[in-house]
């Protein structure tokens, strides 16, 4: 009998209640604004962190958020998880609203889990690895004997034996080792979904590989869905099915990993490829692909946010916010340049049948 | 080697005593970087390559830190240098860049003060003269509109613009060295390849010498003539970029590359170096990596590897390399 299955007989296995068709997470609209108050010369204002995300992950799949910091992916995954109010919006999970009679947030929150980048501060220092992985099913009513059971388990499914480490306490694991333990912690609920935010970015190479692996591997045998953020879009092209590029709070360009990754539409996104190094000492360049810092979230640039750095932009990019227009199956972009008739000169004509 | 040489380091060991532990962070290191010429020391961390870095400015905590060999900074003894010298010698012909530069630069002073204050510290110039030389210099980076950013504080920039008045800073008595010490691992991706840019532009242009310390392969890639792979302490593999991109002849080293995840990888599984670097207070006998390394035989644990020369600058200590005939 697998680690998965075994995990089944206790706790209630949650039901999929919207059948395969039915997308796991669906985010409609979400807003959040921080306001600025006081300060010692009495300013005030708002941080738009996040202005109007619409997406879906579909059961199964593997959904990256890339973009640069301040572009708002953490704030994000931190709403999608329900730990931060949001301003406006919606969240549905599984065809129920998050926060809803039908899914309280208690429920909700065993069935979504997250993993953080910095593995020390994400896990209490004074409970064991055992105590904190057995934290979450004690919390929702199993008996201590059986929960430390669990974790041992989870620690088996993580590659770490529980006799060697159970009993040890954080600070005597390697950081590796410390993000193997949040990851078996957030598989402690039997969830359904993981929200993975920057989960390698503080480890080193060799050992982000040994991660990496694991997670596909557990994906597989707990039948997972991923949310996957990260800045490095080496390691998105590797484990992501579909990608979505954020910029200063917005989608810039969402669609399957293949057709970001080969055909990115998006200036920002194109720039942000050709910004990765080459590893290729012959393919060096000399002129980066993009000039200055991503601009300041507290007063972003009006229409397109991101014209101030485009080499393409235009008057129209500064009047109006662009559409999301799709380019192929799911695959859509927000530019005036690939929108029809938008005014840009580089947008396609539509000609009337 | 053209030019002169500016560091020469033999058998540089350096250990950290407190009353605990004893730990081996550099465990003999041979090299040589000559004028004009960038060299990476590329390793995970606890590899020791900060270490190796901040010896060559005597920046290491004074009371813990044992330093054995030789090792010679631009002609000075760096075992045996008096403190009058030390100071003489930092910030005027070798100079250093950090990864945090909200920690590196002081945030009550004006980047501008900043600035002139270590040119008039070293050539005492008059504070007009200096305050020119800062303006000069914050163009030289590319800091745009660079007059008004002169009178601003560190939390007033962007993350990219903070490292570029660092590069200033250490820029401003025209140094023969720069030290970098993965300047720009906090950067985002973007800015990050402006910055690596810059710093190769301004190295061709000024004729220094760099060493650059980083975990990033593709760092590397864009900026070294030479890489030295660290590991454990010791110098595993070294030689021209090209060379140890290509052909790596050091089992860590191949490891190295083939698991960092690049383009056109999508679906395969990532080669991993099982388990973890060592603990440089107990290291392993013999060669540090053969509790890891999947090729090692019981050779590898008798003694250290010596350094098996391929060619004039390459080399690796690995038993299965074999010298050139």
């Amino acid at each position: 009998m697998s680690i998965a299955e075994r995990l089944k007989q206790d706790l209630s296995e949650l039901p999929d209640r919207g059948g395969p068709a039915q997308p796991l997470l669906i985010v409609r609209d979400l807003v959040k604004h921080f306001p600025i108050k006081g300060g010692l010369f009495g300013r005030s204002g708002m941080v738009q962190a996040v202005d109007g995300l619409d997406f879906e992950i579909r059961k199964g799949e593997t959904l990256g958020i890339v973009g640069e910091s301040g572009c708002g992916k953490s704030t994000a995954s931190r709403l999608i998880m329900a730990l931060l109010g949001m301003t406006r919006g919606e969240i549905i999970f599984d065809g129920e609203a998050v926060g809803s009679r039908a899914l309280p947030l208690k429920e909700y929150r065993r069935q979504v889990q997250m993993v953080f980048q910095d593995s020390y501060a994400s896990l209490n220092p004074r409970l064991t690895i055992e105590e904190s992985i057995a934290f979450g099913p004690m919390v929702h009513g199993l008996a201590r004997s059986a929960a430390i059971q669990r974790a041992h388990e989870l620690l088996v499914a993580v590659g770490m034996a529980p006799g060697q480490f159970g009993r040890r306490f954080p600070h005597e694991l390697s950081g590796g080792q410390r993000q193997r333990i949040n990851i078996a912690r957030a598989l402690a609920l039997r969830p359904r979904m993981l929200i993975l935010d920057e989960p390698v970015s503080a480890l080193d190479k060799s050992v982000e590989a040994q991660v990496l692996n694991m997670l596909v591997d557990l994906k597989d045998e707990f039948g997972l869905t991923y949310l996957f953020i990260s800045h490095d879009l080496n390691v998105v092209q590797h484990i992501a099915d579909r990608v979505l590029v954020m910029y200063l709070g917005r989608i810039a360009e969402i669609g399957p990993v293949d057709g970001i990754f080969d055909q990115p539409q998006h200036p920002y996104t194109q720039a942000l490829l050709a910004s990765r190094p080459s590893m290729d000492p012959d393919l060096r360049r000399t002129e980066p692909p993009i000039t200055g810092d991503p601009p300041n979230p507290v007063n972003p640039p009006s229409g397109c946010r991101f014209r101030t750095r485009c080499r393409i932009a235009e008057d129209i990019c500064a009047h109006s916010v662009p559409a999301m227009t799709t380019v192929q199956g799911l695959h859509q972009v927000a530019c005036h340049a690939v929108e029809p008739e938008s005014g840009h000169s580089l947008a396609p004509q539509e000609f009337a049948a | 080697m053209s030019g002169d040489i500016l560091v020469r380091a033999r058998d540089l060991s350096i250990e950290f005593v407190s009353p605990d532990a004893t730990v081996q962070a550099v465990n003999g290191v041979d090299f040589d970087l000559a004028e004009k010429e960038a060299l990476c020391i590329l390793g995970e961390s606890g590899s020791g390559k900060s270490v190796t870095l901040r010896s060559l400015l005597r920046l290491n905590p004074p009371k813990k830190t044992v330093m054995s060999g030789s090792l010679s900074v631009c002609g000075e003894d760096m075992l045996t240098i008096s403190d009058a010298k030390l100071n003489s010698l930092r910030g005027r012909l070798v100079s250093m860049i950090f990864q945090e530069p909200m920690t590196a630069l002081d945030p009550v002073f004006t980047i501008g003060r900043q600035i002139a204050e270590t040119i008039i510290r070293h050539e005492g110039i008059s504070r007009g003269e200096a305050d020119r030389r800062a303006l000069d210099l914050l163009e030289l980076v590319q800091i745009p509109s660079a007059k008004r950013r002169l009178a601003a504080y560190p939390h007033e920039l962007s993350g990219g613009l903070r490292q570029r008045a660092m590069i200033a800073i250490a820029l401003s008595c025209r140094p023969k060295l720069l030290l970098a010490d993965e300047p720009t691992t906090a950067l985002d991706a973007t800015v990050q390849i402006q910055v690596l840019l810059l710093l190769h532009k301004l190295q061709q242009e000024l004729g220094m010498g760099i060493i650059f310390v980083t975990h990033d392969l593709g760092v590397a890639g864009e900026i070294a003539d030479r890489i030295a792979v660290m590991y454990a302490g010791r110098f595993v593999e070294e030689g021209p970029v090209r060379d140890v991109m290509r052909q790596p002849m050091h089992p860590y080293t191949r490891g190295l590359l083939g698991a960092t995840v690049h383009a056109g990888m999508r679906g395969k599984r990532l080669t991993t170096i099982p388990g973890a670097p060592p603990d440089l207070s107990d290291l392993p006998p013999g060669c540090a990596f053969a509790p890891r390394c999947s090729e090692a035989t019981r050779s590898c644990t008798a003694d250290v590897p010596a350094l098996h020369k391929l060619g004039p600058e390459r080399g690796a200590r690995c038993v299965l390399v074999e010298d050139a005939a």
